[in-house]
């Protein structure tokens, strides 16, 4: 299949070379699929972006977006991507019919076009009935939407989305997701990055896992929640119980059972989900047993890196990417 | 190729300048307070220090002197908002969605600064209808006077792009603003706008008198009508020749920040 975005070997280091916020990542997208790149704050996630949107260049490495070299001939990338940032990068003063007029412009639509097109975009997205009122007075969903619009101007062969539902309510979120979906089916490339597993399981095809700068593991979502075993049942009971409730779990889950004494924690992987849930209540219940706390895990993006690195997805302070997350509103 | 290049490029800047049209539009109240200030100055110093300032000049009122000073102070101080609004810009993010943007790398600096040139227009004619009403005359004729008004334009262009280059480099719209009142402000006011610089000390003397204020609200008071008297302590080329002293340091200016502000532009990515 042909590739649509190609990184390879990216390095970029901050402050002479102390923080290194890619140490040598390497990614692609195919054309027509989603690529989710999974990792915390920190991990080089916008660093990436920021590479590929060819607003800063790395140190070395190369990279190729449609294509064309990122490094050598920018203002040719920048005609055929979009770009929407982790805040709405658009002008709250301004209301979103004019933000969209703007951007329209800027990219060398006629006045007609702009408008055509800004009226298109308002009602895809939902907006129509807030294109008269400034961004300020939006929600924060509304405003990622307005910002994702911009960005989809020009029907941009590939679109990059650095973490579209950062800070969104489960609400916002859900629409988003819903909106992003659509782009898909039109058939946008895509390469998002979030920090949540849920999201790259919702509409990734493909999902890297970054970390320090490196790109640490790659798969489909189903193929990461393999290796991390996916949804997992926990209960915690008092210490006099401990045994007989350990046989009973190992009954309904699919692999190897862990047992934290001190904690009185038990858990182990199921694949039935809350069939399994129900049949370990019931079997307690029978057994007498009233467990303290019993419930389904699913797996976080600490599970997966605890799997992979056996560290948890600590976030690292100094890196360039956490004052990111802290600046605008 | 080259051509339709720069019209584009032109045409990219007019439309970042109508953004900020537009945002006076929408939000007219920045409008309405920046004319207010300036013309509470011109109020205020026509009437506190009106009286017991002396021009030494027989049948010239304090405000003849006063209106050409205020006008280059106030010109001077719109670069506190250029920098500001681009500071926001940037804190918000909308600098690096423009520099995602195919279009040419000067439009959104060299919109900026049109803008802010035209955002003087109102303030200036606020100010000197408010100018006229306290007794402000100028004797020139119409060509001069209209020259005058280009010529402090003109400075106001050249000036924001040292705001600019402020709201670049600096990662809080907030710290912009003080930058550029510490950077402004004493240059205002070291300078033959309100007093004669023949009270300050020696050293002041001089400093005043190269400044590019002084040349500034020394030029203008000759394009509307003065003899300009203050800030005369020798013979020196700035207090000769104001007119030509002023386009040497506008030129100077815009030769030294134009270039730097594209490159920082350029450059910029909102965090390091």
């Amino acid at each position: 299949m042909m590739k649509s975005v190609i990184a390879e070997n990216l390095v970029k280091t901050y402050d002479n070379g102390r923080v290194r916020a890619l140490d040598g990542l390497s990614l692609d997208v195919s054309e027509g699929t989603v690529l989710g790149v999974l990792g915390p704050n920190g991990a080089g996630k916008t660093t990436t972006v920021r590479v590929l949107s060819t607003l800063i260049t790395p140190d070395s490495g190369s990279a190729q977006v449609a294509g064309i070299d990122v490094i050598k001939h920018p203002e040719k990338v920048r005609e055929v991507i979009g770009l929407s940032g982790q805040y709405a990068a658009v002008d709250e003063t301004l209301t979103g019919w004019d933000n969209l007029i703007m951007f329209g412009r800027l990219y060398h639509l006629s006045a007609a076009q702009a408008k055509i097109r800004a009226t298109e975009l308002l009602n895809q997205f939902n907006l129509t009935d807030a294109a008269k009122r400034p961004i300020k007075t939006y929600s924060g969903g509304m405003r990622r939407r307005l910002d994702l619009a911009a960005s989809l101007i020009v029907h941009p062969k590939i679109l990059f989305l650095d973490e579209p539902t950062t800070g969104l309510d489960p609400r916002g979120r859900k629409e988003m997701w819903g909106v992003i979906k659509g782009l898909v089916e039109e058939g946008t490339t895509l390469l998002l990055t979030t920090q949540y597993l849920e999201e790259a399981d919702q509409l990734a095809d493909e999902i890297v896992v970054v970390d320090h700068g490196k790109v640490i593991a790659r798969g489909t979502a189903d193929s990461l929640k393999r290796d991390i075993g996916g949804e997992r049942l926990e209960i915690v009971v008092e210490l006099t119980d401990l045994a007989k409730s350990q046989e009973i779990v190992a009954k309904v889950a699919s692999g190897k059972v862990n047992v934290e004494e001190d904690l009185g924690r038990i858990s182990a992987p199921v694949s039935t989900g809350s069939r399994a849930l129900i049949d370990a209540a019931r079997q307690l219940d029978e057994s007498s047993i009233h467990p303290l706390d019993i419930g389904l895990k699913r797996p976080s993006l600490d599970d997966v890196f605890i799997a992979l690195t056996g560290h948890a997805a600590e976030e690292e302070k100094s890196e360039p990417e956490v004052k990111a997350g802290k600046r605008g509103r | 190729m080259s051509n339709t290049k720069s019209a584009s490029a032109i045409s990219d800047a007019l439309i970042i300048t109508k953004r900020q049209m537009l945002q006076l539009f929408r939000v007219p109240e920045v409008l309405i307070f920046s004319t207010i200030q300036p013309v509470m100055f011109v109020v205020l110093f026509r009437f506190v220090f009106g009286g017991s300032i002396s021009t030494g000049i027989p049948g010239v009122d304090y405000v003849q002197l006063l209106m050409p000073g205020i006008f280059v102070q106030t010109v001077a101080f719109t670069l506190a908002g250029t920098a500001v609004g681009l500071a926001e810009d940037m804190q918000k993010g909308l600098i690096d969605r423009f520099r995602s943007l195919p279009i040419s790398r000067s439009a959104v600096v060299f919109g900026r600064a049109l803008g802010d040139g035209l955002l003087n227009v109102v303030v200036l004619t606020v100010m000197g209808i408010t100018g006229f009403i306290v007794g402000w005359r100028p004797t020139s004729g119409a060509l001069n006077i209209f020259f005058g008004f280009l010529f402090l334009l003109l400075f106001g262009f050249a000036m924001a792009w040292i705001g600019i280059l402020i709201g670049l480099s600096v990662r809080e719209a907030r710290v912009a603003s003080s930058v550029v009142f510490i950077a402004v402000f004493p240059l205002t006011f070291l300078s033959n706008a309100f007093a004669p610089t023949t009270g300050m000390p020696k050293i002041l003397q001089y400093f005043a008198e190269w400044n590019p204020v002084s040349t500034m609200v020394a030029g203008c008071r000759e394009l509307f009508g003065l003899e300009n008297l203050f800030g005369v302590t020798a013979n020196s080329l700035p207090s000769q020749h104001p007119l030509q002293m002023s386009l040497l340091y506008m030129f100077l200016i815009m030769a030294i920040f134009i270039p730097l502000s594209v490159r920082k532009y350029v450059r910029a990515s909102s965090k390091k």
